[in-house]
Parts: C-alpha cells; sequence; structure tokens
C-alpha cells in the first residue's frame, strides 16, 4: 500500500498544484507517497519536489520521450511503474486528465475524476453535474487511479528531503510527437492558485476593456480570469476561462465583473471564499451567490475601485 | 477515410438538476434531455472533415437507453450517414463504455474517432482517453483544430498554458474542446431524410462487454448553499467591506 503521485510541471518548474495532490494522498494514507517526475531535463524539478514534506522517494524518469508531457509515453511509463502501489494520483491538470484514464484502462481498473474530498483509502467524493452535486463513490479495483481538485486541499510545506532516484525506463512512441506549443505570458500568479481572481464577462464589451481590469489586478496581486462568453467572443485567450470546461478556481476573494453566472462558470469559481458582482442587471444570477454585489456600469466601477484600493 | 463519432444523451446543459430524496442519484423523470455539447461538437467536426472530402463516411454511436436513438438521430440529421445503439438501461461508467466503442471500432475500423472531451452530466473526461488505450491508438484531447494530413492528424490542444500541437499517427482518436467548431442546427429535412437512415441495435451481451463497474455510487447529496450576500450601495462601501469585514484585502 503506497501512493504515486504523477509531478505536474512546466518549463523547468513544479507546478503549484503538487503540493495540494500530496495533501490528498496524506489524507488517503496507508504508505510511502512517493512523487514521479517524467520529463526531459527535469533534475531542477525534482529538486522542487524533493522539498515537499510527506514525500518517501522523488523517481525521476528523464528522457526525450518524456518531453512535453504526451499521453502515450507517459502512460507506458506509470503502466510499468504502476505495480506495487495501491493509488496513482494526479492533478486534475490538463495533464493529469489527458494521461491517467489512459493509464487506467491499460490497467482495465477505473479512473475516479476531480476528487473533492477522500472518506477513505478506496471511498472519495466528487463533483458531478457541473458541480451542482456531489457523488461519493466507492472502488473495489485493486489499482486507484485518482486526479484531484487541487482547490479542495490545502497544500503541504516545503521544508522536507526526500530521496531522489532515477528511473530508468525509456518507452517507444511511435503513436504521437510534439508539434509545437503556444504559451500565455504572464507575470500575474497562475490563475489555479491565485489567492485574488477578478474575471470579465461579457459585458466588459471588447478585449480592449480587459485591460480595466489590470490596475486592480496589479494592487491585489490577483490573477484575471473569463467567462466562457468572453472567451467564445474572442475577447481574451481561452486559458483564462474559469468554470466547468475551464479551470476551476477557489481563491480567497473573486470578483466577478460583466459576469451573468451561468451554471457552467459558476461550476469553476463557486467555492471561493468571497465572492464579489459587479453587474448592471440587479436580476443577474451571480448575485444570488455573491458575498457582495455592486449593481452599476462596470465602465464607471472599475476605475473608481482601482483608484480606492 | 470512415469516422466514427461517439455521442451521449445527457440532460439538457440549461436545466437546473435536483437530486433525488434518497440520495440515490440525480432525478432525471420528466427533465428535458439533449445530446451532450462536447459531442455535438464531435459531429460537427466530422460533418466537416466530410464536406471537405477528408471523410467518406460517418459512423454515429451511442450506449444508452432506448430514448437515446433520438440523439442519434440528430446525428444522422446533422450529416452522419448511419447509426449504431449500444442499447442497455444499466449505467455504464466510462471505462465499460470504452471497451463497448472498442468492440464498434474493431467492426468498423475507423481511421478516426472523434468523442466530447466530457459529459455534463458524469463529468468524467475519461471514455476518450481509454478507449485511446484500449485500442492501442494515439490521442488527440481537448481539440480546438483538427487537421487530417496523409496518414497522420495534427491535433491543437488546449492546455492549462496555451495551446499545444500534436501529430499523430492515424488511426487516432480525437476528444473535442468547445472551440473546435460551432455546431449547425439540423433542418427539417435533414431532420425527416434522417428518419430513413440506418440505424442498427446491439447489445453489450452481443458486442461480448461485461459492463459491470468496480464502482459504486454511494450516495449524491446537493453541495452546500452559499448563504445569500449583501448588496452594497458604493466603491467606497464595497472596498470597506471587504476590509473589515471580509478582510480579504488589506
Amino acid at each position: 500500500m503506497s501512493i504515486l503521485i504523477l509531478a505536474d510541471h512546466h518549463d523547468g518548474h513544479l507546478s503549484g498544484a503538487t503540493a495540494h495532490v500530496v495533501a490528498a494522498a496524506q489524507q488517503i494514507g496507508g504508505g510511502d507517497i512517493d512523487l514521479l517526475v517524467a520529463g526531459q531535463d527535469v533534475q531542477g524539478v525534482a529538486e522542487q519536489a524533493a522539498k515537499l514534506d510527506g514525500v518517501a522517494r522523488v523517481r525521476v524518469a528523464d528522457h526525450a520521450a518524456y518531453a512535453h508531457q504526451l499521453a502515450e509515453p507517459l502512460a507506458d511509463l506509470l503502466v510499468r511503474l504502476a505495480d506495487g502501489y495501491s493509488h496513482v494520483l494526479a492533478s486534475s491538470s490538463t495533464t493529469g486528465k489527458n494521461v491517467l484514464p489512459r493509464l487506467a484502462a491499460l490497467k482495465d481498473v477505473a479512473a475516479i475524476s476531480d476528487i473533492l474530498d477522500v472518506v477513505s483509502t478506496d471511498t472519495f467524493k466528487r463533483p458531478i453535474y457541473a458541480g451542482n452535486a456531489i457523488a461519493t463513490v466507492q472502488s473495489a479495483d485493486p489499482l486507484k487511479v485518482l486526479t484531484v481538485r487541487s482547490t479542495a486541499f490545502d497544500a503541504i510545506s516545503e521544508s522536507g528531503n526526500a530521496s531522489i532516484e532515477m528511473v530508468d525506463v525509456a518507452v517507444d512512441n511511435s503513436l504521437s510527437s510534439f508539434v509545437d506549443e503556444q504559451l500565455e505570458q504572464s507575470e500575474r500568479p497562475e490563475l489555479g492558485a491565485a489567492r485574488v481572481v477578478i474575471s470579465g464577462g461579457r459585458g466588459m464589451g471588447n478585449g480592449e476593456n480587459f485591460k480595466l481590469l489590470d490596475g486592480i489586478a496589479d494592487k491585489l496581486g490577483a490573477a484575471i480570469g473569463a467567462s466562457r462568453a468572453a472567451v467564445d467572443a474572442g475577447f481574451v485567450p481561452n486559458d483564462m476561462q474559469v468554470g466547468q470546461t475551464g479551470k476551476i478556481v477557489a481563491p480567497e476573494l473573486y470578483i466577478a465583473v460583466g459576469i451573468s453566472g451561468a451554471i457552467q462558470h459558476l461550476a469553476g469559481m463557486k467555492d471561493s471564499k468571497v465572492i464579489v458582482a459587479i453587474n448592471k442587471d440587479e436580476e443577474a444570477p451571480i448575485f444570488q451567490v455573491a458575498d457582495y454585489g455592486l449593481v452599476g456600469d462596470l465602465f464607471q466601477i472599475l476605475p473608481e475601485l482601482e483608484q480606492k484600493l | 477515410m470512415k469516422v466514427l463519432v461517439a455521442v451521449k444523451r445527457v440532460i439538457d446543459y440549461n436545466v437546473k438538476i435536483r437530486v433525488k430524496a434518497d440520495h440515490s442519484d440525480v432525478d432525471l423523470t420528466n427533465v428535458k434531455m439533449a445530446m451532450n455539447p462536447f459531442c455535438e461538437i464531435a459531429v460537427e467536426e466530422a460533418v466537416r472533415l466530410k464536406e471537405k472530402g477528408v471523410a467518406t463516411e460517418i459512423v454515429a454511436v451511442t450506449v444508452g437507453p432506448k430514448a437515446a436513438q433520438e440523439q442519434l438521430r440528430t446525428a444522422l440529421a446533422l450529416g452522419a450517414d448511419r447509426a449504431i445503439h449500444v442499447a442497455t438501461d444499466e449505467r455504464v461508467e466510462s471505462l465499460a463504455v470504452a471497451k463497448l466503442l472498442k468492440q464498434v471500432v474493431d467492426v468498423e475500423q475507423p481511421q478516426l474517432v472523434i468523442l466530447g472531451k466530457q459529459a455534463i452530466d458524469t463529468d468524467n473526461n475519461q471514455t476518450g482517453q481509454m478507449l485511446a488505450a484500449l485500442t492501442g491508438w494515439g490521442q488527440g484531447t481537448f481539440a480546438s483544430k483538427v487537421d487530417v494530413q496523409e496518414g497522420t492528424v495534427n491535433v491543437t490542444r488546449e492546455i492549462d498554458g496555451g495551446l499545444q500541437t500534436v501529430a499523430l499517427k492515424l488511426p487516432a482518436v480525437v476528444t473535442t474542446d468547445l472551440r473546435l467548431n460551432e455546431p449547425r442546427y439540423a433542418k427539417l429535412p435533414d431532420i425527416m431524410k434522417a428518419k430513413k437512415k440506418p440505424l442498427e441495435t446491439k447489445t453489450p451481451e452481443e458486442l461480448g462487454v461485461d459492463i459491470a463497474s468496480k464502482v459504486t455510487q454511494l450516495q449524491v447529496e446537493t453541495p452546500a448553499e452559499r448563504k445569500g450576500g449583501i448588496k452594497v450601495g458604493s466603491v467606497d462601501e464595497l472596498v470597506d467591506k471587504l476590509k473589515n469585514e471580509a478582510k480579504v484585502i488589506s
């Protein structure tokens, strides 16, 4: 009985989500927690991972086949390593969601997505219907393959000193190859991990107006998000989307500007500690979940808010 | 080439769901059902591939109760050529759906299988990845662009930091993200024509798949309600509340 976690990383940095997944693994308990860092030139990531409390070993698979985190080689690697573990976990990032179901099928076991809570070693809570219901599910499979909603677990601290060991498993991948990637560059905190998030919706009118959020985000150290309507209208890129089909956030403060509050958006933010809604339509459903609502024209409110912060 | 599209019948995305009084599941009696939005995008993509001359035949498939034939007829009205209904009234988890689809793939031998990235009821986001594993094919998940070349398909994927493009050897599995396309509406004459298109029914037993799951749903509950908030009258009042009452800004 021990647990293997697929670490999330990008550009030589361990993703913040991994510390939350380790917390979920500690709640499952039962044995050692190992972290797998798979990629190319990931020694730095392995060193960051070794600092996470509660991690017994960091296992490092450093090979060109694992660069860019493609699902086919990563799942093959995990299949080879999974024996001896009772659970394999990853965060519900796009990598975790891409790789773990493939692993589960190769091991002929179910995958359980996006767990919110650990009831016992085999029983977990997870959201269904865009977070409008919470299901408690129990798995009788010998291997539990789980993705973890990182915002539902507090991050563990970083004072550990786990051992680092190399995993010498190279896999062939003739199925897929990396072509290119276009990443959004931002100085702001990562949306999924930010303490404050300010999001704009269709009410922003156009992409240019999203600049009205910049000054407020700077003052609050906030990440900037968007509703699906704003993304679909082409105002902002899709990796800013908060919702059932985008990112799930649970910051201390979420400020929704010009967002009506459709079910799919609420699924992504309604576990925020404090929600503020700024909208000119006082009937907008967002006001039903907002702790503080301000009815009015965002083009007047936003500059005033920036000035008064 | 032949394209297989998997579709699912789910509760309409606008419906506010109710949990059953005994907490066994969500109440689906007398609730409006529809094709899963991500599946609509999958059908649309297949139809566009056919209009471009890339796809020669589109086969739509679903796993579910008899009523799910409505969603297959919708797929046929949108441009699929024929449909396969794997009929069962049981609750079928993603792994079993993937195993059933694998059997259909073995018979139909498509070059491309397109699925939605997730169903909006179970929110699993698993079936496409599992089918790719079982077939031993490459997977292009969360696709926002699909470009079929000779022997390969380039898939642009929505990932956390932006976009990533991968090249997959055909045959392959693709799952759709919302921005892949905007699905069309079925026109009345096409809906009438769809009634005459072939629809074949099979059962899990005929396909030789045991759909029993090792995962049991013990309970379904309503999430904790957020308590109603207040409306403030001015920006000053808002800033004051955030500082002194909620204490989330300093």
